[in-house]
């Protein structure tokens, strides 16, 4: 399943929902501000490091240029995608869930 | 593969009406098709054609408008949410006796039943909002 979190760790809890809700296995696509979830050493950081073993994380690649967040910045394992991504995304995975 | 998007934040609201955009083109562009995009709650609000952004600025209503007319997209703004916001076509005009109509090209004013369907017909259902 294909879960989208488009809220910042630091505005709204949708990302531990998500997480706690998700299932091992799940692909979990951080899309608008839900791209500040993916920030290495930030105090929400260990929300996604504490899941890479069991779930694939994605950010939205656009979202993250329109922030002026550089790649670099990013939890080791993420996977940026762009627009045909996350539809690629959608089409692989059975559902999609989007947590807002 | 049968999409449907669904939009439930305004347009310069936050980013919804933007992703949701770009998400339906992506779909368009890999071939596959967009059963509906139903717009719900606030998301009413993308249908009104008398928004003017600033010239330099995008214009979210045309945007949708257009590539409604491009891919024959069937543009379905909730009736409940739309009375509530003002969001008014010619036969919600006769009905309520107002003094004008507001919905832009390409959009259609119609029931929560239309968002049912597209989640039992379409194979993914997608949505964007606050």
């Amino acid at each position: 399943m294909l879960h989208t979190v488009n809220k910042s760790p630091f505005e709204k809890n949708s990302l531990q929902t998500c997480l706690r809700l998700s299932q091992p296995g799940s692909s979990i696509l951080l899309i608008e501000d839900g791209i500040y979830g993916a920030l290495k050493g930030s105090d929400a950081a260990a929300n996604i490091t504490e899941h890479l073993q069991d779930r694939q994380f994605y950010v939205l690649g656009p979202d993250l240029k329109a922030r002026g967040i550089d790649k670099s910045r990013l939890i080791d394992g993420i996977e940026i995608v762009d627009y045909d991504g996350f539809v690629k995304l959608a089409v692989e995975e059975p559902k999609v869930q989007s947590w807002m | 593969m049968k999409f449907s998007v669904v939009v439930n934040e305004g347009p310069y609201t936050h980013q919804a009406s933007d992703s949701a955009y770009y998400f339906t083109r992506a779909v368009l562009s890999q071939g596959h098709e967009i059963m509906r995009v139903f717009f719900y709650h606030d998301g009413v609000n993308n249908g009104t054609r008398l928004t003017t952004p600033p010239q330099d600025d995008r214009n979210i209503t045309n945007r949708w408008s257009d590539l409604a007319k491009e891919h024959d997209l069937d543009l379905v703004v909730c009736v409940a949410a739309a009375q509530r916001r003002g969001i008014v076509d010619e036969d919600e005009q006769k009905r309520n006796s107002k003094d004008t109509n507001n919905i832009a090209d390409g959009f259609r004013i119609s029931g929560l039943g239309q968002l049912i369907e597209a989640g039992i017909q379409s194979d993914r259902l997608v949505a964007f909002g606050d």
